[in-house]
Formats: C-alpha cells, sequence, structure tokens
C-alpha cells in the first residue's frame, strides 16, 4: 500500500469540515457548562462564550437542591423498567425465533406496529389502565407503561438477533437434555451482550429522557425529573437564574450521557452485530 | 446399543407442500452403520431430525429396541447427534461444550471430568479443552462436536453430514477415524452424506433417497451391484455408471440390443430377458471398469470406436468414446491407454450389464440371473407408489 502523505489540501479541508461540525455540536454544551459556574451578576454582565470570572458552584447545590428528589424518582422508574422490558425482550425474541409456533409471525407483525405508535394515542387507554389496576399516579404505574411501550423495541432487537443464530444450536441442546429455560439462560443469553447493550442504552435513554408520559401518569412528589426541571425553569417568580437552569439541565442529562460514554462502543457493535457474521 | 426400525415414517411440514418423507421403511440391527444418501433436498436432515425427536412425524413409527419411541421427547430418547454445522456453543469452552449434556443429566462432577477426560483423549482434543469453538479450525471444531456426541454414550448416534465442511485431505482422515471408532464402539449409528465414496466404505447398509422416498436400501455391495433403478445406478459410483439406449431386436427367440459407433457395430445378446420388451425404449447400464478392452476373450461380441477424451486421474485412466449417440466412459490402465483419435476394440460382458426402461428408470428383468423374491417385492412396493 502507498504510504498517505501525511498533509494534503483535501485533509485539512476535511478536518476543518470535522472540526466546524463539532463545533457547532459542542457550542450549546459549553454554553451550558460555562453559564452553570457563574454567579447571576456574571451571567448579565458577560456573554454567553465569557469565562467565568469566578467558577462557583452555588448554581449546581441550588440545582440539586430543587430536583435532587426527582432525580431519584427517575432512577426508581428507570432502573426496573429498563431491566424488565429489556428481560423480556429477550424472552419474547427467543421464542419467536427459536420456538415458533402457528400465528407467531403475525403476532410478531402485531407487536411490531408498537414501534409506531405515537406516544399520545396511547395516553388515554394507559391512564384508563392504570386507572382499572389501581397504579394511577404511582411509581410503578409508570414504570408498567414504560416496560409495554418498550417490549416493542426490545423484542424486535432481540428476535432479529436470534433469527441470525442457527437453529442447530437449540436442537443440540435439546438433545443435550437442556429445557426451555435451560437453553434460553445457558446458551442464548450468554451470546446476547452486545443485543443486551443496545436494549440497556435504548431503553435507558427513551425512558430517562420521557417527558410525556411522565407528566400524564406522575403527579407531585413521584414526578420523573424531567418534568421537574421544566417546572423549574418554566415557574419564574423573581429575576431568572440561569445558572441553576443550566446546571438543573445538565445534572437531568448526565446519566444518558455517561451511559453513553462507557456503553457506546457496544451500542455500535450490537446494531452492526448479524451484518458482518461469518 | 440398539436396534432402530422406522416403519412406514411419514413427514408433512403442512401448508400444501407435498410430504417431505413418504412411506420410509427402514431396518438396521445393533451395532449397524446405516449410510443416508442422496441428493440435496431429498430429506435427509429431515429423517435425522424425526428420529432424534427435533421434528414430529406425522404417520408411522419410529422403535428403537422395539418400543415406540416416536411420542417422545428429545431428551427422552437417548440419541445423540452430530450437526452438519457443528452447533457448538459458542460462548463455552470446548469442555464445557462436552460436559454440557453431563451437568443437565446431573453426573456427579468427579465422573464428568473422567468422561470429558476420556472423550478428549479418544479424539486428541486435550490440548484444546479450554479453548473457545471460534479460536478453532474446522477440523477440531469438528472432532469436538463429534465429543459432545461421544461423551454420552447414548443408543445411537446419528451424524448429519459431518465431513462436508472439511478440505478433502482432512476429510479422508476423518473417515478414516469414524470407521476406527465405529468399529471400537459399535454403537448403531445413522449417518448422511452425499459423497458416495463415504457412503461406500463407511456403511454396513446403505439407503439411497430421493424426494423423500427411499430408492433401495441395502448393503454397499448390493447397491454397487444391483442397482434397483436408473436414479440408484447413476448415484453411486464415480466416475458414473453409463447408460446407453439401446434398440432391441429378438431373433430367433433370442433378444439383441444393437450397439452403433462412427467405427463399427455390433448386436449384444442379451439372452432370456421379460417377455414384450421389442420395441420399448431401453437403457444398458454399464460401469466404465466393466468394459472390456482389447481383443479380451474371443467369445464375447465386441465394438470398434474412437478415443475422443482421454482424462489421466493418476490410478486410472479414463477414455471417452461415443456409442449410439452417447458418452461413454472406459476405465484403463494408465500404461494401457492409448491416444486421442485411437480406435479400441470394446467388449461388454452380458452378465454385468444392467437394463433399464427408459420411461420409468426401473431395473428390467436381470440378465441371466433370477431376481431373488425378496427384491423383486421391494421393487414392486416401490412401483406401487
Ligand atoms: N422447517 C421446514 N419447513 C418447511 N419445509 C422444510 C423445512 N425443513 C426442510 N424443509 C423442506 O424439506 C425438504 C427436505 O429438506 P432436508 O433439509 O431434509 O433435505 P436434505 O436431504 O437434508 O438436503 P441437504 O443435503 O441439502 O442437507 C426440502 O424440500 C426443504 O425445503
Ligand atoms: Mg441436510
Amino acid at each position: 500500500m502507498p504510504k498517505q502523505p501525511s498533509f494534503s489540501l483535501a485533509r485539512l479541508a476535511i478536518y476543518a469540515t470535522l472540526i466546524l461540525a463539532c463545533a457547532v455540536y459542542l457550542v450549546p454544551l459549553v454554553v451550558m457548562l460555562l453559564t452553570s459556574f457563574k454567579t447571576p451578576d456574571d451571567i448579565r454582565t458577560g456573554n454567553l462564550l465569557s469565562i467565568p470570572d469566578v467558577f462557583t458552584l452555588i448554581g449546581w447545590v441550588k440545582a440539586w437542591d430543587s430536583i435532587g428528589g426527582f432525580f431519584w424518582n427517575s432512577v426508581k422508574i428507570t432502573v426496573p423498567a429498563v431491566l424488565i422490558s429489556t428481560l423480556l425482550g429477550a424472552l419474547n425474541g427467543y421464542v419467536l425465533s427459536m420456538w415458533r409456533f402457528r400465528g407467531s409471525q403475525l403476532f410478531f407483525g402485531l407487536l411490531l406496529f408498537g414501534c409506531f405508535l405515537p406516544f399520545q394515542v396511547v395516553l388515554l387507554p394507559a391512564s384508563f389502565t392504570l386507572g382499572q389496576f389501581g397504579l394511577a399516579n404511582t411509581t410503578g404505574g409508570l414504570v408498567l407503561v414504560h416496560v409495554v411501550y418498550g417490549l416493542a423495541f426490545t423484542t424486535l432487537f432481540f428476535r432479529n438477533f436470534y433469527v441470525s443464530i442457527p437453529n442447530a444450536l437449540v436442537s443440540a441442546a435439546r438433545l443435550d437434555g437442556a429445557g426451555f429455560f435451560t437453553i434460553f439462560g445457558r446458551i442464548l443469553l450468554p451470546m446476547s451482550i452486545p443485543t443486551i447493550m443496545v436494549c440497556l442504552i435504548w431503553q435507558f435513554t427513551q425512558i430517562w429522557n420521557d417527558f410525556l408520559f411522565g407528566v400524564v401518569f406522575a403527579s407531585g412528589d413521584s414526578q420523573p425529573i424531567t418534568v421537574a426541571l421544566n417546572n423549574l425553569v418554566n415557574t419564574s417568580t423573581g429575576a431568572k437564574e440561569y445558572n441553576v437552569d443550566m446546571a438543573a439541565a445538565m445534572i437531568a442529562g448526565l446519566p444518558t450521557l455517561l451511559v453513553y460514554v462507557f456503553a457506546g462502543k457496544y451500542f455500535l457493535r450490537g446494531l452492526t452485530a448479524g451484518a458482518v457474521k461469518g | 446399543m440398539a436396534t432402530l426400525e422406522l416403519r412406514n415414517v411419514n413427514k408433512t411440514y403442512g401448508n400444501g407442500q407435498a410430504d417431505t418423507l413418504k412411506n420410509i421403511e427402514l431396518a438396521i440391527d445393533s451395532g449397524e452403520f446405516l449410510i443416508l444418501v442422496g441428493p440435496s433436498g431429498c430429506g435427509k436432515s429431515t429423517l435425522m431430525n424425526c428420529i432424534a425427536g427435533l421434528e414430529d412425524i406425522s404417520g408411522g413409527a419410529i422403535l428403537v429396541d422395539g418400543q415406540d419411541i416416536s411420542g417422545m421427547s428429545p431428551k427422552d430418547r437417548d440419541i445423540a447427534m452430530v450437526f452438519q454445522s457443528y452447533a457448538l456453543y459458542p460462548t463455552m469452552s470446548v469442555r464445557e461444550n462436552i460436559a454440557f449434556g453431563l451437568k443437565i443429566r446431573k453426573l456427579p462432577q468427579a465422573e464428568i471430568d473422567a468422561e470429558v477426560a476420556r472423550v478428549a483423549k479418544l479424539l486428541q482434543i486435550e490440548h484444546l479443552l479450554e479453548r473457545k469453538p471460534a479460536q478453532m479450525s474446522g477440523g477440531q471444531q469438528q472432532r469436538v462436536a463429534m465429543g459432545r456426541a461421544l461423551a454420552r454414550r447414548p443408543k445411537i448416534y446419528l451424524f448429519d453430514e459431518p465431513l462436508s465442511n472439511l478440505d478433502a485431505k482432512l476429510r479422508v482422515e476423518m473417515r478414516t477415524e469414524i470407521k476406527l471408532m465405529h468399529q471400537r464402539l459399535k454403537t448403531t449409528t445413522v449417518y448422511v452424506t452425499h459423497d458416495q465414496i463415504e457412503a461406500m466404505t463407511l456403511g454396513d447398509k446403505v439407503a439411497v433417497m430421493k424426494d423423500g422416498i427411499i430408492q433401495q436400501f441395502g448393503t454397499p455391495r448390493e447397491i454397487y451391484n444391483d442397482p434397483a433403478n436408473l436414479f440408484v445406478a447413476g448415484f453411486m459410483g464415480s466416475p458414473p455408471m453409463n447408460f446407453i439406449p439401446l434398440r432391441l431386436q429378438r431373433r430367433e427367440g433370442r433378444l439383441f440390443g444393437l450397439l452403433d459407433s462412427a467405427d463399427g457395430h455390433c448386436e449384444l445378446p442379451l439372452g432370456e430377458v421379460e417377455e414384450g420388451l421389442e420395441g420399448r425404449e431401453v437403457i444398458l447400464g454399464v460401469r466404465p471398469e466393466q468394459v472390456l478392452v482389447g481383443a479380451g476373450s474371443g467369445a464375447l461380441p465386441g465394438i470398434r470406436a474412437e478415443v475422443q477424451v482421454l482424462e489421466p486421474t493418476g490410478p486410472d485412466t479414463l477414455a471417452f468414446v461415443e456409442i449410439n449417440q452417447a458418452k461413454v466412459c472406459v476405465r484403463l490402465a494408465p500404461d494401457a491407454a492409448p491416444r486421442a483419435g485411437d480406435s479400441l476394440e470394446l467388449q461388454f460382458a452380458p452378465d454385468k450389464v444392467l437394463l433399464f426402461d427408459a420411461q420409468s428408470g426401473e431395473r428390467l428383468g436381470a440378465l441371466g440371473k433370477a431376481r431373488s423374491p425378496e427384491r423383486l417385492a421391494r421393487v414392486a412396493q416401490l412401483k406401487g407408489r
């Protein structure tokens, strides 16, 4: 292979474009971070991109005081909903690919509709159902809604991964004497790490960032952080405290950011799994 | 060790498809090695899955040691199978792969360890025990797949084309090893292949399948020397049997077949053949090694034909001539080989050639040889379908 010249005009153009694109995406984040560390006076006098005169945490402390409790609400909603929907999705995908039954294709087709249903459509039936179950305005109810809504996606992910696995694997395990759950737990789940990561990231982002279900199905102290953030930013009694708003927004967005940073490589790997399998 | 018997087994996959397996009748003794051969899609894997219990049969019965197992679940049948794709558990090491079935059957750990060690030694994979399947070559994976089946000492082994993913050299090696292993263990085995050398060398019995029907079931010798129809005759043997379209003529109560080449012609006496054959289209079948070359025995009728192509294969040289507009392959010793364009004197031993009905492909009354009543009955059974 001929050695690439280390510098050329084309290369310069490419890097310039990339840096520009990065900047466009990063500027809002930089503005938020800078603002969150400023004092209110500093915000009024300086411009958006100016460096804070003194770095101060008062914005962050105040933000945490007002929405910290809701942060834990979100954790209590997101963690069980993500885990349950991923596990059930894996089980669904396993049945729909390895234990086909009469009408399973149709069943899968109908389930896929769930991926295209707009949130708004399910609001009324969901709230009616939650009311009937006595789950209205509870964390459990919100978990249930998220699990049901997420199932369509997690099932799709797992089914599409499992159809790429040869059926002979399951046949071999059956001859070895393994039953339904043994095959699932001992053979398929250990193979599914990339898909599990995709599901976890996808579901975590969806549920953590959800606003609509949170605002409709939770009230008062059980609201998730997205709703609390909205309330904080919109209730403007007195002067607008941009540093608090920005810090609160950062707190609300941090978990999804961290999930991507730590598990993002699995996300890409999982999405392309199957495509490159020999 | 166990006997295996299939009684009138049928299998449909439903939704309006034709039956995948039709009236399969087979029986093998304890310790026998049965080969299933046939072209792709003829239902070999389906039959294996039915025996293993991975697919339900739509009719008939499967008997092991005289007991009908067709209603049992796979794990209760005590049958081990080696899959064409090996189907090794990718996240488990070789040791775990082999031990998996034993663990599930709740054997004590010490016994499992001993069993894994025994199988690893037998297959010479002791140095691979801690590897994952992806870290091994095809041949090594094949051994592990075999090891997984051997660890269980089941009543019956099923092998579904276990060697088809290997290169030619390794395939020959593994073939010999499988034969050795079977001679040592003497476990009843069903083995699918579409390599007819494997079929001839490994099998105690061979069943030739086509379109879900058993065309012939017998020993390798029977299948090779006494094929029931054109399909079986053409399927077994390499290079395949020559098929020469033949016109028949009856003179003084005896039947003759007319052979023509560019260089000559001859009348092949066919002796006493079934009545009513004249005028029908008949195909003469003769294997390349059964065509005699040179003025061997003056008593046999001969025909001269020009060699069009020569194919030296090493141990033999194949010469191709044209008789009755059909290409005919003749197997010669390399040092006796002529040159292309030479004319050869060819002779056919009347008791070696076979006759087939061109329309139905069925074998016609053996030349001079009386057919066993059993064979006749089997042919009748096949014709009845
Ligand atoms: N699960 C299934 N559903 C419907 N039809 C099937 C199924 N499995 C196999 N068939 C059909 O049954 C027939 C026999 O298939 P089978 O796999 O038994 O062939 P085979 O003899 O093993 O071929 P090969 O030598 O290529 O492995 C084929 O026509 C195939 O299309
Ligand atoms: Mg097959």
